[in-house]
């Protein structure tokens, strides 16, 4: 059956902004959608609010609108392209449910759009539980007991059907978000009323609880001749009860036998032909309890997923690209299987190797959450890892996270842990408990005691097991003089990083490396090819094991490798990815070979199409030097995937890999804090008074001489791990303990705070004998909120010319100075007409995308060309480009997630992902970047204000203008009185220290729009969290700068006074 | 302790020993099945073969009683990239795949870089090895033992796995199918009767008058091991039983029923062994996932002659002919198993079909 010739023109949805349970897969899914529906010849309109993806990339699609992804504004652009379909199912949630709620509101059917893939009866079925229970009855499948309530009466009549523990699901949202599991009922009830504010039509599931059964998922696709195939079964190491996001996942499945996978796949089958997927992929998760096999159904997905992505990457099966074939009418025996390039996609990909798929988390971002899973994910990032045994593919995911963590060893946990203590970190829910499942078995805790605590299956506790006993094999045989060839050999089987092995053996690591090759020999590559090797894979997609014959075939071409980011986590993201993506397109436009390494399973960068060849491994010395070994790259690239390949700069640089682009001898002057300040004074520049301590004495005494505030950091750490702004001695010791234990061995920075001054941020790129300007943008929040959390503005908004030009001229200057070939970043501060250098990364930056997209310049790519040798007027890029609009990111953040944490900005980074506004007007940009980040700002109604003594001259500016345009204003005691005092009506409401009813009653009530809060100082941050709190869990806009507070006044006037105007970024650039 | 699997052409692997000791021959064959390897073990078709899975983690959830293809293990010898330690699974016992192997006395090499061995079938084609647990052999003597054993081309194998006598599988159904057995596995009889047959199973040395006596509604020409060209005798009953009574065949009884219509078999360069294969219902167009056993495929041309017989199924990877139809007389067969096990349960509906010819004839 051919493609159908009724589509012409196809509108995208996008997953907008990355947020925890929403990352990058979605541009991984919608960048193959739209490459490979554009090739078909089909006109693609795309929206997409999130800047960072490859998917908005000019080239992807006719129509890139980077907009917010509202109902609102996507039917404003339906209106304006008529697109004759609509494909909704890759976009991840975000997406299904905008294309939901236009069906529904009927805007589908006004313009004549057509649902591709589902339909909404396909999604509600899908999505609502009741529907689907029903639909699953129909089949004679099981779903866990459950109901649904809309009021806390009917949740308090369903608990005695569902029983304890019971789990407490809101309905249409994605991630788990608000999902729990509550054990008696004063938990329960709690959990009712925060599911009920959490669905956007407060409805919730109360279900019954399978925790401790296996849990397992399935990738099925399906077209529309009826053809169905599963794509990937994948088992979960933790158990039920533990978000599938948050848990390790393995794929293919380990522990059924082939009478219940089938039983599994017939289910997954019949679920997918009764809600009527008609064409592309779903994700069904299934629960067996593991005493006597009863299978029930969790969840189905009617849509490309985070699994999908996974499963994507572990068979070589490009879900999305096929479903996108699906449909606009293809069947899945018309379609080439991409890999073997001779056999159908219409198969079933059969694996031989393990994939484990690990979570990454950063709990110690958000102190005021406990460290522990539930079934609502709180994970940020994953990392993947390929081996022939689980085994292998475990220790391999463990040093893919890039936790500082190399093996199972108990060096990671307390060393004074007790025996009870052991247990009940078992029964608990740490992210951790693989490492005391490991000391449980290092302790001789049978494997099943360590299953009834945990519920892990016996099978993959054996397999650690095996693991411990042979760390605890080559600890007793102690000398690697005594180490025999076969048992070191057995050891890298195993998975055992030389880094690990070389402290077992007392050897750095260099030394062990040399002699375990000697001992063992190197790892050999293999191909990730869909089919157990049955047929010739044409596409290298490799990854390492320590086996006989190796498919790595090297080629005798010019090739230059990229090293990617590794997991995502907060402060590395989609944006550096989208980096070492430009790079592996610039290489492909100059011919030269491009290799690829990395281990995110999210990103377009491992998609096998992105470069020549792919190796899916750890970014650690070891993996990246065993490549290295083998392809004999030219050159490797380190400064595009963030911190994670730069680390790696010098090691590989001293083992003799020729690292290209600015020398890591340049990165070092600007990173090295001494090297640094000759730097700044050898041109004549400034930066903010500064010095180095490594304890409380010494930071006392240098705190005397700068004087508060202070900024203290500790060096060495990614994304402004522990740094805070310290106002005065009494908060002075707790912050430099943290920064001390944040970075044990390193100094902490102490800088003079500059209060109240703009920050800029800048990207350049230089080729070595000329530096371009790529943009400056002035950060909307004042200094001292760090720069990825801060909103900002291309170009600046408050900055005079002669400003920017001096901005310009140093930043050439640093440039020059450091021989930058490529990429470099300089954040500067203005104070009182004073400009101050804050920091220097002669590297790619987060801002990049966000930059490149408002230019219309891909300024990565072009990088990566100067990398190579070419200059900037070989590139026709030697003139900064002004465009007369504005763009404004704004950062996302994911405070739902850990309640408990406060919402206030500070320097360190808290954001997920962000997004992109963009107007002829600034106040528009910004409106529609708070639209974009889920923040829709009021033009009318009640504000909120209560700002600290500082701030209230300023504050006066901004509530007179709201007072103009209308709003009614309240205000706290010290704010009020500075209002009325400069004749703005205001009235008085309490503190929540005052009495009652107070601010945050009003705001549970709902008589709140719009809050201003800012503060200084640790009583009142305590005093005003609850606001800040509720608020959120209220989704009520609020802002806590007052910088951020001048820049909503302007929003709300140009929402006041203009329509929002949608515009593809392809006319922007005209 | 050690062991090696020798090719004949004198590619050798290093592993570990698995199962029985001892030393072994057979044609190599690697199964692409990521679970169901006791129903491989088990099933009669890996006569004479030596069967390497291509999923390197076997043995993951032990062996049950009841997921038995046949009465023992038929096949020569197995290669695993890594034996399972334990055994994880509510129904079966703590048997492990090594004990499981050893008590069956079948001698079979586990660390062994199964991928390689893989690649090497796939380009080289399907060839003879040993596998052996003794070091008395050297690399060169193991090499020559595997040239010179037996090679499947005209082998028959049938003998060595069915049963001598006739069994009553099921002794109630609306239909009573006999099912003529070349080395049946358990469950096309568990799909018969599921189906609502009366299952009787007569050996391949019955003829054809012996089957017709007893008054069958239907014959199923079953699976087996080896080379189809080799069971002559197999054969003319086949031609004895078409028209006389409807007839369903499977794999081998695919192959037979070609062979038996005019038609010609050819060996696959390594076969088609797995769970994966796309197959089209050329009467639909619609694709289903089948499980696929087979070393040897029925020529298409050689039956493009006969304009009574059609070609109703392809193979998607290769455009293998996967099964045949008579126009006139009620019998079809198809070269995949439809009734699974292991593997995907997409064809299962030519049980049905089967009912629906003896319910029309």
């Amino acid at each position: 059956m051919p493609r159908r010739t009724d589509i012409k023109k196809i509108l995208i949805i996008g997953s907008g902004p990355i947020v925890i349970g929403q990352a990058c897969e979605f541009d991984y899914s919608g960048a193959q959608a739209c490459k490979v529906l554009k090739s078909e010849g089909f006109e693609i309109v795309l929206i997409n609010s999130n800047p960072a993806t490859i998917m908005t990339d000019p080239e992807l699609a006719d129509k890139t609108y980077i907009e917010p992804i509202t109902p609102e504004i996507v039917a404003k652009i339906i209106e304006k392209e008529r697109p004759d379909s609509l494909l909704p199912t890759l976009g991840g949630q975000t997406g299904l449910n905008t294309a939901v709620a236009l069906a529904e509101s009927g805007v589908l059917d006004k313009f004549n759009v057509r649902m591709l893939g589902a339909n909404l009866e396909t999604i509600r079925k899908a999505e609502e539980r009741d529907l689907f229970k029903e639909a699953m009855a129909k089949i004679g499948l099981e779903v866990p007991k459950s109901g649904f309530a809309h009021t806390w009466t009917e949740a308090e009549a369903l608990i005695d059907l569902v029983g304890f523990p019971a789990i407490i699901r809101p309905s249409y949202t994605m991630g788990g978000s608000g999902g729990n599991v509550a054990y008696n009922l004063e938990e329960y009830k709690q959990c009712v009323q925060w599911g009920l504010a959490q669905s956007p039509n407060s409805q919730i599931l109360v279900e019954e609880s399978a925790l401790g059964w296996k849990e397992y998922e399935l990738e099925v696709m399906r077209d529309r001749n009826d053809n169905v195939c599963i794509v990937c079964p994948i088992e979960n190491f933790d158990p039920m009860g533990i978000h599938t996001g948050d848990s390790i996942t393995v794929a293919p499945a380990q522990t059924l036998t082939d009478r219940e996978y089938q039983i599994m796949r017939d289910a997954a089958i019949a679920i997918i032909r009764i809600i009527g997927v008609e064409t592309g992929g779903c994700n069904i998760q299934f629960a067996v309890n593991p005493e006597n096999g009863r299978l029930v159904v969790i969840e189905m997905n009617p849509r490309v997923s985070r699994s999908s992505a996974l499963a994507s990457k572990a068979t070589g099966f490009p879900i999305a690209k096929i479903a996108s074939l699906l449909a606009v009418g293809y069947t899945l025996d018309e379609i080439q299987n991409d890999i073997t390039k001779e056999t159908p996609a219409c198969f079933e990909p059969t694996i031989d190797y393990c994939v484990v798929k690990f979570p990454r988390f950063t709990f110690e971002k958000f102190p005021g959450t406990k460290a522990e899973l539930t079934v609502q994910m709180k994970s940020v990032g994953e990392a993947m890892s390929i081996g022939r045994t689980f085994k292998e593919a475990l220790h391999k995911a463990v040093r893919s996270l890039e936790i500082d963590r190399y093996s199972l060893d108990n060096k990671y946990i307390d060393a004074d842990l007790s025996e009870t203590q052991l247990r009940t970190k078992l029964m608990g829910r740490g992210w951790d408990k693989l490492w005391y499942v490991a000391e449980a078995l290092r302790r001789n805790i049978s494997i099943d005691e360590i299953y009834s605590l945990t519920k892990i299956d016996p099978w993959f506790l054996s397999n650690v097991k095996e693991m411990i006993d042979l760390e605890t094999e080559l600890k007793q045989v102690g000398s690697l003089k005594n180490i025999s060839a076969e048992l070191m050999r057995q050891t890298k089987e195993f998975g055992f990083s030389d880094k690990y092995l070389a402290t077992i053996f007392g050897l750095d690591e260099t030394d062990f490396r040399a002699k375990r090759r000697e001992l063992a020999g190197s790892c050999v590559y293999k191909m990730v090819d869909t089919c157990g090797a049955e047929f010739a894979a044409a596409t290298p997609y490799l990854y390492s094991t320590y086996e006989v014959e190796c498919e790595a075939n090297p080629t005798d071409k010019r090739k230059i490798m990229i090293l990617g980011g590794g997991p995502n986590r907060i402060g590395q993201g989609i944006e550096f990815d989208y980096c070492c993506v430009h790079a592996s397109f610039a290489l492909r436009e100059l011919g030269i070979e491009s290799i690829m390494v990395n281990c995110n399973p999210e990103t377009v960068s491992t998609d096998y199409d992105t470069s020549d060849k792919l190796y899916f491994e750890p970014l650690t010395f070891e993996d990246v030097m065993s490549i290295v070994e083998k392809e004999n790259p030219d050159g490797v690239i380190v400064q595009f995937g963030g911190q994670t390949p730069l680390k790696l700069a010098v090691p590989l640089e001293n083992a003799g890999v020729k690292i290209i682009g600015t020398s890591p001898d340049s990165i070092d002057r600007a990173e090295d804090r001494k090297r640094f300040k000759q730097l700044i004074d050898k041109l004549n520049l400034k930066q903010p008074p500064s010095d180095t301590a490594r304890s409380y004495e010494e930071t006392l005494v240098i705190a005397d001489q700068l004087d508060y505030p202070l900024l203290i950091r500790p060096s060495f750490v990614l994304g402004g791990r522990a740094m805070e702004i310290v106002y005065d001695e009494s908060s002075l010791k707790a912050c430099v303990e943290n920064a001390i234990a944040a970075s044990p061995d390193h100094p902490i920075l102490i800088d003079k705070f500059l209060g109240d001054a703009v920050e800029l941020d800048v990207d350049a790129i230089c080729d070595g004998e000329m530096a371009v300007i790529g943009g400056i943008m002035e950060h909307i929040e004042q200094a001292g909120v760090h720069s990825g959390d801060s909103a900002c503005s291309l170009p600046p908004v408050s900055i005079g010319q002669k400003l920017i030009d001096e901005i310009s001229r140093q930043a050439k200057m640093l440039a020059l100075e450091l021989q930058v070939r490529g990429l470099i970043n300089i954040q500067f501060a203005i104070k009182d007409d004073e400009i101050y250098i804050l920091e220097v990364n002669p590297r790619a930056s987060r801002t990049i995308p966000f930059v490149s997209k408002s230019i219309g310049y891909p300024l990565a790519k072009l990088a990566a060309k100067i990398m190579t040798g070419k200059t900037l007027p070989q590139l026709g890029f030697t003139q900064q480009v002004q465009r007369d609009y504005y763009t404004v990111k704004e950062a996302v953040f994911p405070f739902l997630k850990f309640p408990g944490t406060d919402t206030l900005l500070g320097p360190e980074m808290l954001s997920t992902g962000e997004v992109m506004g963009i107007s002829d007007d600034f106040g528009m940009a910004f409106a529609k970047s708070q639209m974009a980040a889920g923040n829709t700002l009021p033009t009318a109604g009640t504000v909120f204000i209560s700002v600290n003594d500082d701030d209230k001259q300023k504050a006066v500016v901004s509530a007179r203008k709201l007072h103009e345009m209308g709003f009614k204003i309240l205000a706290t005691k010290g704010t009020c009185i500075e209002l009325i005092r400069n004749n703005i009506p205001s009235e008085f409401v309490l503190k929540i220290t005052e009495g009652r009813p107070n601010i945050v009653d009003r705001i549970i009530n709902m008589e709140i729009d719009l809050i201003i809060n800012t503060t200084i100082g640790k009583q009142s941050i305590v005093d005003s969290f609850s606001i800040r709190r509720t608020a959120l869990d209220k989704g009520i806009p609020y802002v806590t700068t007052i910088r951020g507070a001048e820049a909503v006044c302007q929003a709300i006037q140009s929402l006041n006074s203009k329509t929002i105007e949608v515009c593809p970024i392809q006319h922007f650039y005209q | 302790m050690q062991a090696r699997i020798a090719f004949e052409d004198g590619f050798i692997l290093t592993g570990r020993s698995l199962g029985a000791v001892g030393t072994t021959t057979g044609e190599v064959v690697f199964n692409t099945s990521m679970t169901g390897y006791q129903e491989v073990l088990t099933d009669p078709s890996y006569a004479g073969q030596i069967v390497s899975m291509t999923y390197p983690l076997i043995g993951n959830y032990g062996v049950a009683a009841e997921d038995a293809e046949s009465r023992k293990l038929f096949l020569s010898g197995f290669v695993v990239r890594e034996a399972s330690k334990i055994v994880s699974n509510w129904r079966t016992g703590s048997l492990t795949l090594h004990e499981y192997l050893e008590k069956n006395n079948i001698v079979a090499i586990e660390g062994v870089d199964t991928r390689a061995l893989t690649r090497h079938i796939r380009d080289a084609g399907a060839m003879n090895a040993v596998i052996t647990t003794e070091s008395r052999y050297s690399d060169q003597e193991l090499v020559a033992l595997a040239a010179d054993s037996q090679h499947l081309e005209g082998l028959d194998l049938v003998k060595e796995v069915i049963y001598s006598e006739p069994q009553q599988w099921c002794d109630e159904g609306k239909y009573h199918v006999v099912v003529y057995d070349c080395g049946v596995k358990y469950n096309i009889l568990r799909q018969l009767a599921q189906v609502g047959c009366k299952v009787t199973v007569m050996p391949a040395t019955a003829t054809a008058a012996e089957i017709l006596a007893v008054k069958p509604d239907g014959v199923m020409l079953s699976n087996g091991p080896g080379d189809p060209a080799a069971v002559s005798y197999a054969i003319e009953t086949t031609k004895g039983l078409i028209g006389k009574v409807p007839l369903f065949g499977i794999c081998l009884g695919h192959q037979m029923l070609g062979l038996a219509l005019g038609g010609t078999t050819y060996k696959l360069k390594f076969g088609h062994h797995g769970g994966n294969h796309p197959v089209k219902d050329l009467a639909t167009d619609r694709v289903m996932i089948t499980v696929q056993n087979h070393g040897f495929c029925v020529d298409p041309d050689s039956l493009g002659g006969d304009v009574n017989v059609e070609i109703t199924h392809l193979n998607l990877n290769d455009q293998t002919c996967e099964g045949i139809n008579h126009k006139h007389i009620p019998a079809f067969s198809v070269q995949f198993h439809p009734e699974a096990a292991p593997g995907p349960h997409d064809a299962q509906y030519m049980f049905k079909r089967f009912c629906e010819m003896m319910e029309n004839n």
